[in-house]
C-alpha cells in the first residue's frame, strides 16, 4: 500500500537523520537522566528505601514525558527549518501519513530514550524495574503520549511561541496518560494483583484509540493554510 | 488546425485574504501549455502567494484555480505530481545527503524508476559528484541545484520558480541561466516570478505584472525589449527598478 | 454611526441579573441550614449554591467551544470562531471560581485550603487545559489559522475531559480521601434553591455570552475600518 511505505518512509527519514548528528536523543537521554538526579535530592531518596518505592514511578514518568516534550518539539520544528514540511506538502501525500508517520518516528525515539533510562533508574535506586509487563505499560504510555503529543505539536511548532506552548498543551490534556501510566507502573512495584492493575491499562487503551482517531479526522486542518 | 489544448494553468478571480490584508485580488491569468510566463512585482506584490495557491500549498479565499483542467479543491493530491516548485526555503532537509533526499522524496512521488531519475537529476544539476556528502555541508549554490533537482524528481509538466535568483553569485546565476534555457526549450510549462527585470526577461514568452494583488499588465514577450518593459513596469508600480 | 440595540440581549441581561440577585439570597439566607455538626460547616455548606453551579457552567462553556470549533472546521464561518473564544473564555473564568469557591469550602469545612478530590482535581486540569487554549490562540497571528488551530484543540480539550474524569475517578476509588464530604440528604427547600441557583447561572452565562460575542463583532468592524484606511 501506497500510504504505510510513506509512513515508513517518513519515520526511516527521521532515523537516518538523527542517527547522523544524535543530537535529540542524546538531549532527551540526558534530560531523563537529570530529572533523576533532581528528584533524588527533592525527596532524599536513599537507594531502596521505602520513599523510593513510592517516588520512583512518578519520577519515572515525569522523565520519560520531558524527554518527550524535547523529542515532540523537535520532530516538527526540524520540519520548519528549511520549510521542509513544505516539501511533504507539495507531494501527494495525504496528511494524515505524515501524521502518522512523525507519531511512530517520536514514538520510537521516546522508547530508544526509555529503554536506557530504566536500567540508570534501577541502578540509581535500587528499584527493581525489570517487569516485563512494566514494557506494556511504557508502551501504552508512550503511544498515547506520542499520538496526542505530535498533533499537538504541529500545531505549536507553527506558532509565535514555538516550544514554549507543548508542554502547557500537552500535559493537561495527556494527563490521564500520566495517571494511568504512574499508576499502574507503582501497582506493578507494589505487586498488586492484575485485576487492580487493568483499569489503568484500560485507560491507557482508550486514550490510545481516541487521540489518533482524533488526529486523523483533524489533521489536515492543522497543516492546510 | 489547432487542436484546442486546456491551458496548464487557469486563473479566475483569484483573491487571498490574510486576515484583513488583501494579498491578492481578483487575480485572472491564464498560462498556455508549454508556456514560459515571467511574473513581475515588487516585494509585497502577491508573487509568492500566488505560486504557492497554484502548487496547492494555500487555499484561496476566493475565486478558482484549475491546473491541466483540475480544479485544486479537495482532489489536490494526483495534480502535485505534476507540479514542482522552487521557493525561497531549499526544502531539503540539511542532515541527510542529495541521494537520501531525493530517495525520500522519490518515495512520496511513488516513483517507479527511483534511481535512475536520482542519477539523472543529479547529473544534470551536476551534483553527481557530492551526492553522499550531507545537504548541509553544500554551498548555496549547490544547494540550489539541489532543490531544482528536487522539484524535476517526478518529471512535472509545470514548474513554479519562486525569486530563483535571489542570494546567488555570478557564478551559480550562470549555472541557473542555464538550466532555465534548457527547461524552456523543454516541453514544460513554467512560471517564474521575479522583481529583476532583465533576468526574467530573457527566457519568457509572456510577461506579466502583479501589483498590489492585481494583475496590472500582461502580453506577448515579442516586440518587448527591456526599456520598454521598464517603463511599463514603473508606470504600473510608480516605481523603478533594476 | 449606527447604534445596534440588541434588545434581546438586554432583556436576558436584566433577567439573569435579577435571578442572580434571587439565588444570592436564597443561598446566603432563604435555603435552610443543612444538619451539619459545626456552625461553619453549616455556613459553608451553602457554597454548594455557588460551587456546583459554576462547575456546570464551566462545563457547559467548554462543550459549547468544542461544538463551535466543529461548526468553525466545516463552515470556516468567523462567527463559530467568535462563539468559540468567548466561551472559552468565559469557561474558564468560571473554572477559577469553581477553584476559589472549592478552596474556600474546603477551608472551614475540613481546615484544608485545598482537596485533591475528583471534582477538583479534574476542574483544576480543565482550568488549566482552557488556559492553554486561550494561550494558544494569543500566539497565532492569522486570524484563519488561529481559528483552525483553537477548533483543533478545542475539540481535542473537550474529549480529554471524560478520558480526564475516569481516570481522577478511577485514581480517587483506589485510595479515598481520609475526610469524605459531608453530604447530608438535600430537603425540598434546598433542592429547589440548588436548581434555581443552576439556572440562574446557565442565564448569566448566556448573557454573558451575548455580551462577549458582541464586543468580538465590534471589534472585528473596527479593524475592518481600520485596516480600509
Amino acid at each position: 500500500m501506497g500510504y504505510l511505505r510513506k509512513v515508513v518512509a517518513i519515520v526511516w527519514k527521521d532515523i537516518r537523520a538523527e542517527l547522523r548528528t544524535k543530537e535529540m536523543f542524546s538531549a532527551m537521554f540526558v534530560l531523563a537522566l537529570l530529572v533523576m538526579v533532581v528528584f533524588n535530592f527533592a525527596f532524599d531518596l536513599r537507594v531502596g528505601g521505602e520513599r523510593v518505592r513510592q517516588v520512583a514511578p512518578g519520577a519515572l514518568w515525569v522523565a520519560f514525558a520531558f524527554a518527550g516534550v524535547l523529542g515532540l518539539n523537535r520532530a516538527f520544528v526540524l520540519e520548519r527549518d528549511r520549510g521542509c514540511l513544505e516539501g511533504l506538502l507539495l507531494a501527494p501525500v495525504d496528511h494524515t501519513a505524515i501524521y502518522f508517520g512523525k507519531m511512530l518516528s517520536t514514538g520510537l525515539f521516546m522508547l530508544a530514550v526509555e529503554a536506557l533510562t530504566l536500567p540508570v533508574f534501577t541502578a540509581f535506586f535500587g528499584v527493581n524495574l525489570f517487569d516485563l509487563r512494566l514494557v506494556w505499560v511504557v508502551l501504552l504510555g508512550t503511544w498515547g503520549f506520542a499520538g496526542a503529543g505530535t498533533l499537538l505539536s504541529a500545531m505549536t511548532a507553527q506558532t509565535r511561541a514555538r516550544e514554549v506552548l507543548l508542554p502547557i498543551l500537552l500535559l493537561p490534556v495527556a494527563a490521564p496518560v500520566l495517571i494511568a501510566a504512574v499508576k499502574a507502573t507503582a501497582g506493578l512495584l507494589d505487586g498488586l494483583a492484575p485485576g487492580e492493575i487493568a483499569p489503568w491499562l484500560r485507560v491507557l487503551a482508550a486514550f490510545d484509540l481516541i487521540f489518533p482517531a482524533i488526529a486523523f479526522m483533524t489533521f489536515d486542518y492543522v497543516l492546510k493554510e | 488546425m489547432m487542436a484546442i489544448r486546456t491551458p496548464a494553468i487557469e486563473v479566475h478571480g483569484l483573491s487571498k485574504r490574510f486576515g484583513h490584508q488583501a494579498a491578492l485580488q481578483g487575480v485572472n491569468l491564464k498560462v498556455a501549455r508549454g508556456e514560459f510566463l515571467a511574473l513581475f512585482g515588487p516585494n509585497g506584490a502577491g508573487k509568492t502567494t500566488l505560486l504557492r495557491i497554484i502548487a496547492s500549498l494555500t487555499q484561496p479565499t476566493a475565486g478558482s484555480v484549475r491546473v491541466l483542467g483540475h480544479d485544486l479543491g479537495q482532489g489536490a493530491t494526483a495534480v502535485r505530481r505534476q507540479i514542482g516548485l522552487i521557493s525561497h526555503h531549499p526544502l531539503l532537509y540539511g542532515d541527510l545527503t542529495p541521494d537520501e533526499n531525493l530517495r525520500f522524496f522519490a518515495r512520496m512521488y511513488d516513483l517507479a524508476d527511483a534511481e535512475a531519475r536520482i542519477a539523472a537529476v543529479l547529473e544534470q544539476m551536476g551534483l553527481t559528484g557530492r551526492r553522499r556528502d550531507p545537504v548541509r555541508t553544500l554551498s548555496r549554490g549547490m544547494v540550489q541545484r539541489l532543490s531544482i533537482a528536487r522539484a524535476l524528481l517526478h518529471d512535472p509538466a509545470i514548474l513554479l520558480l519562486d525569486e530563483p535568483y535571489t542570494g546567488l553569485d555570478l557564478q551559480a546565476a550562470d549555472r541557473l541561466r542555464m538550466t532555465l534555457q534548457e527547461l524552456a526549450n523543454s516541453e514544460r510549462t513554467i512560471l517564474l516570478t521575479t522583481h529583476h527585470l532583465e533576468q526574467g526577461m530573457e527566457l519568457c514568452d509572456r510577461a506579466a505584472i502583479l501589483h498590489r494583488g492585481q494583475i496590472a499588465w500582461q502580453g506577448e514577450r515579442a516586440g518587448l525589449d527591456l526599456d520598454r518593459l521598464r517603463d511599463l513596469y514603473r508606470q504600473v508600480t510608480g516605481t523603478g527598478t533594476g | 454611526m449606527r447604534q445596534k440595540k440588541d434588545t434581546g440581549l438586554i432583556g436576558l441581561t436584566a433577567l439573569s441579573a435579577a435571578m442572580m440577585m434571587a439565588a444570592l439570597y436564597l443561598a446566603l439566607a432563604g435555603a435552610p441550614e443543612a444538619n451539619l455538626k459545626s456552625e461553619t460547616g453549616r455556613l459553608a455548606q451553602r457554597i454548594i449554591y455557588f460551587h456546583i453551579p459554576t462547575a456546570w457552567v464551566g462545563f457547559l462553556a467548554f462543550f459549547v467551544t468544542f461544538a463551535a470549533g466543529v461548526g468553525y472546521l466545516r463552515t470556516q464561518a468567523r462567527r463559530w470562531d467568535i462563539v468559540a473564544l468567548a466561551s472559552a473564555e468565559i469557561g474558564t473564568a468560571f473554572m477559577l471560581g469553581v477553584l476559589l469557591s472549592g478552596s474556600i469550602w474546603a477551608r472551614p469545612a475540613w481546615g484544608v485550603w485545598w482537596v485533591w478530590d475528583e471534582r477538583l482535581t479534574l476542574s483544576l486540569i480543565q482550568f488549566l487545559v482552557y488556559a492553554g487554549y486561550l494561550m494558544l490562540r494569543g500566539t497565532v497571528e492569522d486570524p484563519a489559522r488561529r481559528a483552525r488551530f483553537a477548533a483543533v484543540y478545542g475539540i481535542a480539550a473537550f474529549v480529554s475531559v471524560p478520558i480526564n474524569f475516569i481516570a481522577i475517578r478511577l485514581w480517587r476509588t483506589q485510595h479515598p480521601l481520609m475526610f469524605g464530604a459531608e453530604k447530608g440528604g438535600l430537603s425540598p427547600e434546598m433542592m429547589f434553591a440548588f436548581f434555581f441557583c443552576l439556572i440562574a447561572f446557565t442565564l448569566w452565562y448566556a448573557a454573558l455570552l451575548g455580551h462577549r460575542i458582541r464586543l468580538e463583532r465590534l471589534r472585528d468592524e473596527v479593524e475592518a475600518v481600520k485596516q480600509n484606511m
